[in-house]
């Protein structure tokens, strides 16, 4: 069938979607930008045509009576199990390429217990795997190198005690590997890994023969690459024609507008850019303005200030909630606000407080620039990573109401994905229209 | 990148350059005097008559942004205490001086002898003049304009500026120079702008023409350079203009674009556009690119009538010479209010059948860069084509940022294509 593909090669996380010639999405994929947007692209796109692959297991599914009510339930197993799969082919990637980095004269005369500790250390992260992958397991993060890390720095210490090794040898390796490995998208034989997922069971061996067949058939349907659309800051190292490129102002502006036809007025918080865009009827960009020489209050800061709490970015968000008083926080600059986060935890300030006053600040700055763009118009659509963000949605809804009054908030929960639907319109667009 | 080509008439203007520098840098071994002054407001003519070489530090200070060694001077001012917000002009033109003077020919910079200053609407020039005046302990002229608040200069403004030329510009200038004021040579000089002047009104108004056989602001900044500059009044500028219009109309006849710094024509002319403010001097040539690389030309710009609106009807006037050269200073675009800025704007989207307006904003030039947005609103109201704004500085290449300004152009170029294929294409 005929795939149109758009990217959206963010400088946090690379982002593709694929439509088919009417419109609809079938896929969505992400993964992280990794200063190697080769990869990212490549990625995006395989776990993109992997989420079309699940769209057309549905497809398969929903046509067989005896399965009704249950078809979610398989999906889901079905992705898990191909997740589990796919991880651990990553993880014996990663061990025989730790392996392979043991050089060096810190190594002299220790290869051999560094071998050992690794197969020890990766046979454990094998063994628990599995517990990542089952039905409402909780992940921090979806990306290979937040998960394999956290495990094998938790691992990977008590074994290399255990060897009496100094737990560096070992984080030295990983630290060489795992840049690597991330680097290599996964092998392919996507068909492949579904089987095997199938194969690690979908409730019973009925069910199992019962959905083999559909499956079987939607695995055949190729799935071809008709057009594809680049966008986002490093929409340049795509090796695409011009043509197929397109800044992702007019992308966020057309995403949006497939997204909800009345969107008249966008705010997209990216990793770098805050950008608000007014467009018409059509999803025309009709205006936009962006932040300026600094990237204060965007995405990033947040990520920033995950790092200076030692939390992980989708935490912030439910934290800042809990929070009663609201600390404010003055500065733009994202250094200097995390200097007045511990100022302000040293004078005993709640951590939820202070976050919920890091969250206004950002929105405030957004503020700035819509009304530079020419104001909050009916309806208004939050895009980007930020609008994930609770915390930051909140504050958002306030400040439109305390300064342009009713206004109909739109977002989306794939509202990441925005940038990467418009792009796959333009790319539907450019063949069929 | 590749040497960038140049016309004759860049040749040209190059000598003139070249000779000016060597005029000026040569005053002790010929006697002459140095005057230093400004661009808007620029009385060329009136130091000629006291055979006054021109020094014009804010170009100076360009040159030294395209030769890249701005950088070094800004930062040398700001050791010395100079805050970042600073016109970064002025921070080239102190650093410049703190690190030997020398100018573009490798010679030194003589001290002037008179400080010149017109003031046309930047107030940072007062304070400029200031340090100047510390520095060098010489004269200072201030020949005092007033702001065109109300739109428009009435006959109260023009006898202000002449009774000061009378009693103190002129008086003054004789006594740096010995030399008696003579109005018949004023009157001379006066006739060579204005032969000149008419040749550049026609040059900037070929932008009309489609394709544009010029670029009026980054090729723009090369027309107005002898008519800013030190030359207007002299013959060498009526030259110039002769041979510019010659190159313009040949263009024309050939349905070329203007000429590139690669060499080639810009023929392939997607965009039309209006730009309001001045270039970025530190990354030119980088800027001008991202530019016609996306088929973007700019067909008319305000930055090119800060030394003087000539489009607008204005001509240096040898009957009246005194207050032509008042009507002259009352009328450089640094010297108009908000709205008049709007009006000539949008006259420019209109009568040169732009896509829309672009706006490079200066970080360090607070007396420009005010309203800026505002106005851009409102032209975009009143023609119904869409604006864009980026930003920059003049002289410090630490606010050149590339990839924000080459993405906000590109997506504001797209906008301009998305929307001529129109709305009726829903999605």
């Amino acid at each position: 069938m005929r795939c149109f593909i758009g990217i959206d090669l963010g400088s946090t996380t690379t982002k593709a979607v694929v439509m088919d010639e009417n419109l609809q999405v079938l896929g969505r994929g992400i993964t992280n930008s990794r200063s190697n947007y080769d990869t990212a692209a490549a990625v995006s796109k395989q776990e993109a045509l992997i989420d079309t692959r699940l769209t057309l297991f549905r497809r398969g599914l929903d046509g067989i009576p005896s399965l009704a009510g249950q078809v979610d339930g398989i999906i889901a197993d079905l992705e898990r199990n191909f997740r589990h799969v796919q991880f651990v082919e990553q993880l014996d990637d990663l061990q025989q390429t730790c392996i392979g980095n043991i050089k060096g004269p810190r190594y002299v005369g220790r290869e051999k217990a560094v071998v050992e500790a690794l197969e020890e250390i990766f046979r454990r992260l094998q063994e628990s795997s599995g517990a990542l992958f089952v039905a409402g397991a909780k992940r921090k993060s979806d990306f290979f190198r937040d998960l394999a890390g956290a495990d094998f720095m938790q691992v990977g210490e008590t074994v290399a005690r255990d060897a009496g090794l100094p737990f560096d040898l070992i984080l030295n390796v990983y630290d060489k590997s795992i840049i690597e490995v991330e680097n290599r998208p996964p092998a392919g034989d996507m068909e492949g890994k579904f089987l095997r997922a199938l194969e690690k069971g979908a409730g019973g061996q009925g069910r199992a023969e019962m959905i083999i067949k559909p499956v079987q058939a939607a695995l055949a349907i190729p799935l071809d690459e008709t057009y594809v659309v680049g966008t986002g800051y490093g929409r340049v190292r795509l090796p695409f024609p011009k043509e197929h490129i397109r800044s992702e102002i007019l992308c966020h502006g057309l995403g949006a507008h497939m997204m909800f036809p009345e969107t008249r007025t966008i705010l997209d918080i990216g990793g770098q850019d805050t950008k608000g865009i007014q467009v018409d009827g059509a999803g025309i960009v009709e205006n936009f303005q962006m932040n300026d020489r600094c990237a204060a209050g965007c995405g990033r800061y947040l990520g920033y200030i995950a790092d200076e709490m030692n939390m992980g970015l989708h935490e912030l968000g439910p934290l800042a909630m809990k929070s009663t008083k609201a600390v404010r926080i003055n500065s733009t600059c994202t250094v200097f606000a995390g200097a007045e986060l511990r100022d302000r935890l040293a004078l005993g300030e709640k951590r939820e407080d202070i976050l919920a006053g890091l969250h206004r600040s950002i929105i405030l700055r957004a503020m700035s620039i819509l009304s530079r763009a020419g104001g909050v118009k009916d309806q208004f659509t939050f895009t980007g990573g930020v609008a994930k963000n609770e915390a930051a949605v909140r504050e958002l809804r306030k400040l439109i109401q305390e300064n342009y009054g009713d206004r109909t908030i739109n977002i989306s929960p794939d509202s990441i994905y925005t940038g990467a639907l418009g792009g796959a319109t333009f790319a539907v667009r450019a063949v069929v229209n | 990148m590749s040497d960038v080509v140049k016309e004759k008439s860049m040749l040209m203007q190059k000598e003139m350059i070249a000779r000016n520098y060597e005029a000026i840098t040569s005053k002790h071994e010929t006697g002459r005097k140095v005057s230093s002054t400004f661009v808007p407001g620029n009385l060329n003519e009136l130091l000629m008559c006291f055979g006054i070489v021109n020094n014009l530090p804010e170009i100076n200070a360009i040159q030294s942004g395209m030769r890249k060694v701005s950088g070094n001077y800004i930062q040398e001012a700001e050791k010395r205490g100079h805050s970042e917000d600073v016109c970064t002009y002025v921070k080239a033109d102190i650093g410049q001086m703190s690190r030997g003077n020398i100018a573009p020919n490798g010679k030194p910079f003589p001290d002037p002898d008179v400080l010149l200053l017109s003031y046309t609407g930047c107030y940072t020039f007062m304070k400029w003049f200031e340090l100047l005046r510390e520095e060098y302990k010489c004269p200072t002229l201030m020949l005092h304009v007033p702001y065109q608040g109300d739109g428009h200069s009435t006959k109260t403004m023009r006898d202000y500026i002449v009774k000061q030329l009378k009693e103190v510009v002129i008086p003054g200038l004789e006594q740096v120079s010995g030399v008696k004021f003579d109005i018949d040579k004023l009157r001379e000089f006066l006739r060579n702008s204005a032969k000149a002047e008419d040749d550049l009104v026609w040059c900037l108004e070929q932008g009309k023409i489609k394709p544009s056989p010029i670029d009026a602001y980054f090729g723009g900044v090369y027309y107005i350079g002898p008519i800013f500059t030190a030359f207007r009044g002299t013959t060498d500028a009526i030259e110039y203009y002769k041979a510019l219009k010659a190159e313009v109309a040949e263009r024309i006849r050939l349905k070329q674009g203007p000429t590139t710094p690669d060499g080639t024509p810009f023929n392939d002319q997607k965009y039309r556009l209006v730009v309001e403010g001045p270039p970025n001097w530190t990354n030119f040539r980088e800027f001008w690119k991202m530019f016609y690389d996306e088929g973007a030309v700019v067909v008319a710009s305000s930055y090119t009538k800060v030394g003087g609106l000539y489009d607008q009807g204005f001509r240096h006037d040898a009957e009246n010479p005194l207050e032509s050269l008042a009507d002259y200073c009352l009328g450089c675009y640094t010297n108009l209010n908000l709205p008049s800025r709007v009006d000539l704007l949008t006259k420019y989207v209109e009568e040169y059948e732009a896509d829309g307006l672009l706006t490079n904003s200066i970080k360090s030039c607070n007396s420009f860069s005010a309203g800026q947005l505002m106005m851009m609103k409102e032209v975009e109201r009143r023609t119904g084509k869409p604006g864009a704004f980026v930003e920059s500085d003049l002289v410090d290449p630490r606010y050149f940022s590339a990839a924000n300004i080459k993405n906000r152009l590109e997506s504001y170029f797209q906008m301009i294509e998305q929307k001529r294929r129109g709305s009726g294409k829903a999605a």
